[in-house]
C-alpha cells in the first residue's frame, strides 16, 4: 500500500433527492424529480443539459435562490432546506457569487461600482479595482454599461460576482448571449479565476464543448442526473470552440 | 369580442392599481367641475327666474320721510319702468326663548294683493287680514326659532310694545340672504324679516299717506347710473341717503359672490387635476408600449396598421378616462346635491334644487379625453412608429453619466444604492418634475383648501376680539344729545360705554365718489379701535378723516388730498375735508374722524348716533332688560352672539369642503407616487432582482425603489407649500370685494397638516408597492429579457 494519502477533496455543496414541482395554474410541472449531487472544493464543473432539463432549477436552488419540494441541500455544514428567506439571503451575501446569462448589471451604475455594490455588502471583499483587474478591465472601470460591449459587461458582471471572495461562483450559461469568440474570453476568466483563487465554480450550459474546460461534468435530462463524468483531459479554455 | 380588445381589458385589468389610481384623480377634477358649474347654472337659472317671476327691483332708495305721491314723481324719470314706495323700518324685537335682543325690520306691503315689486313667495300659512296687526315672517327667522304660522313675537313700535302675530312665512327675491346689510355676518336668529300690511304700519309709525323707501325697475336699455343721480337728486329734499343699484345691493351681491366663486373653483381645479393626470397616463402609456415592444412588433408583423396599433393604445386611455369621467360625474352630482343642500341654509328660493347639467358634463368629458390623449401623444406616436424588426429586439440598456455634483468628489459619500436613485433621477428629468410637481399639486390644494378657514379665523378675530370688542352695539332711533352716554354708564353691569356718531355721506374726490357711512370715535378708543391688518391702532384725528386703504384707492385719492363730503342726512351740507391718514384694514370701505370733527361737518351740536358697551357677562340679561326700557334705542346687537351663529352654519359647511379637499389631495398624492413606485417597479424589477440575487435584503432592495420616491416627496413638499400659498394669494385677490379683503393669512398647523397628509399617503403608497416588491419573481425577472 501506498503511505501516499491523497488527501479526499473536501465536499462543499451535497443534494440529496431534490426534487421541484411548480404550480402552473392547476398543472404540476416537475423540473427536478429527485436529483443527488455533489461539489467540492475548488473544481470547476459543468452542469449539462438541454433546455427544460432541470439544471437551471439545480443552480437556483443551490445558490438559495428556490427552495426544493423535497430533499436536502447541504452546503458545508448548513442545511440550506432549512433556511428561511433572510438566512438564505444572507448565505447567498456571503458565501456565493452569481454570472447570468445576461450580466444583469445595473444600468445606472459605472463597471467599478456595480462591483462596489456587492464589496459594500461583503464582509471581506477584495477592492473593486482588483477584481475589475482579474478580468482585465481595469480600463473600463468608469463605463456604464451602455458604453461596453456584451463580453465587457460580462467579465463586469464576473468581476461582481468574484470580488466578495465567494466560496463558489454559479453561473448559468454565461456565453449564452455571446459570440463565440467573445464566449471563450468570458470562459478563459472563468477558468482562471478558478485556478488562481480557487473558487468553487458551477457553470450550467446546454454547449457540450465548454463541458470540455471542467474537472467534472454532471448532465441532466428530465429532472435527473443523468451522467457524472470525469474529464481525464481538461481542456484549455482557448482551445474551444464552436 | 376581437381579440385585440381582449388583449386590451387584460392589460388594464393587469394594471388596475394604475389605471383606477389615474381614473380617481381624473374622477375629482370631473366631479368638482360637474358639482361647481351645474350648481352654478342652477343658483344663477334659479335666481334669475325668481326675479323675474317677482318682480325683483333695480333701483333701490331709502330716505327720512316722503309723501307717498313720490311715487309718480320717481315714475316721470326716464328709463323707470315700475315704481313701488313703502315703509321700512327697523325696530326691537322680543323673542320668546331668546336673551338677546333682536332685531326686526318690517316692511310695509298693500293691504290687499301683491306688491308691484318685490314680490313674497308664500310658503306656510296665509296672507295678514286687514284690520288686524298680522304679520308674514321670513323664512329664515322663522327657521332659527322654529316658528308656525300662528306664533307671535313682541317688537317695540314706535315707542309701544305691539305682539306681531305672524300668520305666514314668506321668502321675497330681495332677501334671499336675510341679513342686515349693516351686519358683517348674516345672523338669522337676531335678525328677522316682517312683511305688515300698510295700514297698520303707517298707523304704527305715524305715517299715514307717508313712505320713506323706494324700489324700482329700469326699462331695457335704461342707464342705471343716471336714474340713480336723478333719484338722489329728488329725494334729497326728503332726506334721501343715497340710492343704489343691485349690485350694492346685498343680498344680490352675496349670491354674485358666491357664483364668482364657483366658477373659479369649476375651471381651475379641474386643470389641475387633468394636468396631474395626463403626466399620469403619460407615464404608464410609455412604460406599457416600452414593455410590449415585442408585442408591437408582432402586431405589426401581422399585418395592423400603425394607426391601429396607435388607437388600441389610445382605447387604453379613453377607457381609463371614460371610467373617471362616469365615476366623477357621479361623485360630482353627490356633491353637487350637498353643496345645494349647504345653500339652501343661505339661501331662501321658493324652489332650488341641484340641476345636473349635461353640457357641462358633456365638455368636461371632452376636455378630459383630450388632455389625456394629449397628455399621451407622444408615447402613441411612439408605438405607431417602432419598426417591428427593431422592435424584436430588446430596447439597449439606459444610458446614463456621472453628474457634475459627483464629479466634484460627492459620490465617495454616497453609497451605490444612493447613487443608482440619483443617476436615475437625473436620466429623466421630466417625469421627475413632473412627479414632483404632482406630489406639490396635491400639497398645494390642501393649503389652499384649508385658507379659507385660516382666513376666516384671522377676520373674525381681527374684526371681532382686537378691533371691535364691544359685547353690545346699541343704535340710537335718531342721533342724540351726548349726555344720553351718562344713562347708559349707570346700567347695572354695564363696565365701559364709548360713543359714536355714524354719518352718511358721499365722499367726492375729482370724478370718483363712493357713498359710506363716516364714523365719528370718542377720545378713549378701547372698546371700538381704528387698527390695521397686524393690530396696530392707528391715530384719528380731529382736523381731517383717516379712511380706509381701500377707499383712498376708490377714490384714487392720498393723505394730504381734500375731499368733498356732501352728508346725506339732517340739512345735508356740504363741506370740504383734508385726509390725513390712511388704514391698512382688510373690511369695508371706512372713514373715521374724532365726534366734533364729524358733527362740525354734519353742522349739528354734540350728538351721537349710538354706543358700544362692554358688559360684565353675569348681568347680560339685566342689561338687556334695561336697554329695552330705554327711550330712543333702536336696536342692540349681541356681538358674540352673532359670531357663534354665524360659525356654527360655517363650521358644518366647512368640514365638509375640507373633507372634500384633504380626500382630493391624498387622491393626487397617492396616484402620483403609487404610479410613480409600479413605473419605478416595472422599469428596475431586473436591477432589484439581481441585487436580491447578489445578496441584498428585501429592506435594502428597498431603498433603492422608496428612496427615489422619498427624496421626490421631500423635494415635492416645499414647493407644493409654496404652490398653495401662490394659489392663496391668486384666490384672496379674486375674492375681494369692497366689503371683504380677504387677508393672506395661512397658519402653521396649515402647512404642517398638508405635509403630514402628503406624507402619509406617499409612505402608504410606497408600502404597497413595496408588497409586490417582496414578491418580485427572481428567475423569472433573471432569466428572459423584458
Amino acid at each position: 500500500m501506498s503511505e501516499t494519502i491523497v488527501a479526499p477533496p473536501r465536499r462543499i455543496f451535497h443534494a440529496q433527492d431534490v426534487t421541484k414541482v411548480y404550480q402552473m395554474g392547476e398543472v404540476r410541472v416537475p423540473a427536478l424529480r429527485g436529483a443527488t449531487m455533489e461539489l467540492f472544493c475548488g473544481e470547476l464543473v459543468v452542469l449539462l443539459g438541454p433546455s427544460g432539463s432541470g439544471k437551471s432549477t439545480l443552480l437556483n436552488i443551490l445558490g438559495g435562490l428556490d427552495v426544493p419540494t423535497s430533499g436536502t441541500v447541504m452546503f458545508q455544514d448548513q442545511e440550506l432546506t432549512t433556511c428561511n428567506d433572510t438566512q438564505l439571503t444572507r448565505f447567498r451575501r456571503e458565501h456565493v457569487g452569481f454570472v447570468f446569462q445576461f450580466y444583469n448589471l445595473i444600468p445606472s451604475l459605472t463597471a467599478q461600482e456595480n462591483v462596489a455594490l456587492v464589496t459594500e455588502i461583503a464582509t471581506d471583499p477584495m477592492e473593486p479595482a482588483d477584481a475589475l483587474g482579474l478580468v482585465q478591465l481595469s480600463d473600463r472601470r468608469d463605463h456604464f454599461p451602455s458604453q461596453m460591449s456584451g463580453g465587457e459587461q460580462q467579465r463586469v458582471a464576473i468581476a461582481r460576482a468574484i470580488a466578495k471572495r465567494p466560496e463558489v461562483l454559479l453561473c448559468d450559461e454565461p456565453t449564452g448571449a455571446l459570440d463565440a469568440g467573445t464566449g471563450v474570453i468570458v470562459l478563459e476568466v472563468l477558468e482562471r479565476i478558478n485556478r488562481e483563487l480557487g473558487t468553487t465554480t458551477a457553470v450550467i450550459t446546454h454547449n457540450a464543448m465548454i463541458a470540455e474546460m471542467a474537472d467534472r461534468v454532471i448532465s441532466l435530462s428530465d429532472g435527473r442526473i443523468s451522467d457524472v463524468r470525469r474529464n481525464e483531459v481538461k481542456r484549455q479554455a482557448s482551445e474551444i470552440a464552436w | 369580442m376581437l381579440a385585440i380588445n381582449r388583449k386590451l381589458l387584460r392589460n388594464i385589468r393587469s394594471m388596475k392599481g394604475q389605471t383606477l389610481a389615474i381614473a380617481l384623480v381624473i374622477a375629482c377634477g370631473v366631479a368638482m367641475a360637474v358639482m361647481s358649474l351645474s350648481t352654478l347654472q342652477s343658483l344663477d337659472a334659479t335666481r334669475a327666474a325668481y326675479y323675474d317671476r317677482y318682480q325683483f327691483a333695480h333701483v333701490f332708495a331709502g330716505f327720512k320721510r316722503g309723501p307717498r305721491r313720490l311715487e309718480s314723481r320717481v315714475e316721470q324719470i326716464p328709463g323707470v319702468a315700475r315704481v313701488a314706495t313703502r315703509i321700512v323700518e327697523n325696530v326691537n324685537l322680543i323673542v320668546p326663548g331668546l336673551r338677546e335682543p333682536a332685531v326686526g325690520r318690517l316692511i310695509s306691503i298693500p293691504d290687499y294683493g301683491p306688491p308691484k315689486l318685490n314680490q313674497l313667495y308664500l310658503r306656510r300659512g296665509r296672507m295678514p287680514e286687514p284690520g288686524r296687526l298680522e304679520v308674514l315672517v321670513g323664512e329664515s327667522f322663522a327657521d332659527a326659532h322654529g316658528f308656525r304660522p300662528g306664533d307671535s313675537v313682541h317688537a317695540i313700535l314706535n315707542g309701544r310694545l305691539r305682539e306681531l302675530k305672524m300668520v305666514g312665512v314668506v321668502l321675497s327675491p330681495e332677501y334671499i340672504v336675510e341679513m342686515n346689510a349693516a351686519d358683517l355676518l348674516p345672523d338669522f336668529r337676531r335678525f328677522g324679516l316682517f312683511w305688515v300690511p300698510q295700514t297698520q304700519l303707517e298707523a304704527a309709525f305715524d305715517m299715514e299717506g307717508a313712505c320713506n323707501d323706494i324700489s324700482l325697475t329700469l326699462m331695457r336699455g335704461a342707464n342705471e347710473a343716471d336714474v340713480i343721480r336723478q333719484l338722489d337728486d329728488l329725494l334729497a329734499a326728503w332726506g334721501g341717503i343715497g340710492s343704489y343699484g343691485r349690485s350694492d345691493q346685498m343680498s344680490h351681491r352675496f349670491i354674485t359672490d358666491e357664483i364668482t366663486q364657483l366658477r373659479a373653483m369649476g375651471l381651475v381645479t379641474p386643470i389641475i387635476f387633468m394636468s396631474v393626470a395626463a403626466f399620469l397616463l403619460n407615464m404608464v402609456m410609455s412604460r406599457v408600449i416600452a414593455m410590449q415592444r415585442e408585442q408591437i412588433a408582432a402586431l405589426k408583423a401581422f399585418g395592423y396598421y400603425n394607426s391601429e396599433v396607435a388607437w388600441h393604445y389610445g382605447r387604453f386611455v379613453v377607457i381609463v378616462v371614460a371610467f373617471g369621467v362616469l365615476t366623477g360625474t357621479g361623485f360630482g352630482i353627490w356633491m353637487g346635491h350637498g353643496l345645494t343642500a349647504m345653500y339652501t341654509s343661505f339661501f331662501r328660493f321658493p324652489l332650488f334644487h341641484f340641476e345636473f347639467d349635461l353640457e357641462t358634463a358633456l365638455l368636461t368629458a371632452a376636455f378630459s379625453v383630450g388632455a389625456a390623449l394629449l397628455g399621451t401623444l407622444g408615447s402613441l406616436r411612439s408605438a405607431s412608429r417602432l419598426p417591428p424588426a427593431e422592435a424584436m429586439r430588446p430596447a439597449p440598456p439606459g444610458r446614463y453619466t456621472i453628474s457634475f455634483l459627483e464629479r466634484q468628489g460627492l459620490d465617495r459619500l454616497l453609497p451605490q444604492t444612493w447613487r443608482m436613485i440619483l443617476r436615475q433621477i437625473r436620466r429623466r428629468p421630466f417625469k421627475t418634475s413632473f412627479s414632483i410637481l404632482g406630489i406639490a399639486a396635491a400639497a398645494g390644494v390642501l393649503v389652499l383648501g384649508n385658507y379659507a378657514t385660516d382666513a376666516l379665523d384671522f377676520l373674525v378675530d381681527l374684526q371681532f376680539r382686537q378691533a371691535q370688542r364691544q359685547d353690545l352695539w346699541v343704535n340710537l332711533i335718531e342721533p342724540g344729545a351726548i349726555n344720553v352716554v351718562h344713562d347708559f354708564r349707570h346700567i347695572d353691569g354695564v363696565r365701559q360705554v364709548e360713543e359714536f356718531r355714524s354719518l352718511p355721506v358721499r365722499l367726492r374726490f375729482g370724478s370718483r365718489s363712493r357713498r359710506l357711512a363716516l364714523t365719528g370715535l370718542g377720545p378713549r378708543r378701547q372698546i371700538y379701535r381704528v387698527i390695521d391688518q397686524s393690530g396696530r391702532d392707528q391715530p384719528v384725528s380731529e382736523h381731517g378723516l383717516v379712511l380706509s386703504e381701500k377707499l383712498l384707492e376708490l377714490l384714487n385719492a392720498a393723505p394730504g388730498d381734500m375731499v368733498t363730503v356732501e352728508v346725506l342726512e339732517g340739512r345735508r351740507p356740504v363741506t370740504q375735508a383734508r385726509i390725513v391718514g390712511a388704514v391698512d384694514d382688510l373690511s369695508g370701505t371706512n372713514a373715521y374722524a374724532l365726534l366734533p370733527l364729524v358733527n362740525r361737518i354734519a353742522e349739528e351740536g354734540p350728538l351721537i348716533s349710538g354706543v358700544w358697551m362692554s358688559v360684565d357677562h353675569q348681568h347680560l340679561d339685566s342689561v338687556y332688560t334695561a336697554l329695552k326700557e330705554t327711550p330712543g334705542v333702536a336696536g342692540v346687537s349681541a356681538k358674540d352672539a352673532t359670531i357663534q351663529s354665524f360659525m356654527d352654519t360655517v363650521a358644518e359647511n366647512q368640514l365638509r369642503m375640507q373633507s372634500f379637499v384633504i380626500g382630493f389631495a391624498i387622491v393626487i398624492a397617492a396616484g402620483v407616487v403609487y404610479n410613480t413606485a409600479r413605473i419605478t417597479l416595472s422599469e428596475r424589477d431586473r436591477e432589484l432582482a439581481t441585487m436580491r440575487v447578489l445578496g441584498f435584503t428585501r429592506g435594502e432592495v428597498s431603498v433603492v425603489l422608496l428612496g427615489e420616491l422619498a427624496l421626490l416627496t421631500v423635494v415635492a413638499i416645499p414647493i407644493g407649500l409654496g404652490l398653495g400659498y401662490g394659489m392663496a394669494w391668486l384666490s384672496s385677490l379674486s375674492l375681494q370685494t369692497d366689503l371683504f379683503r380677504i387677508p393672506l393669512v395661512i397658519h402653521h398647523s396649515t402647512y404642517a397638516r398638508a405635509a403630514i397628509v402628503v406624507l402619509g399617503s406617499a409612505v402608504i403608497s410606497g408600502l404597497l408597492v413595496r408588497r409586490r416588491l417582496d414578491r418580485l419573481d427572481l428567475f423569472a425577472v433573471l432569466k428572459g429579457q423584458e
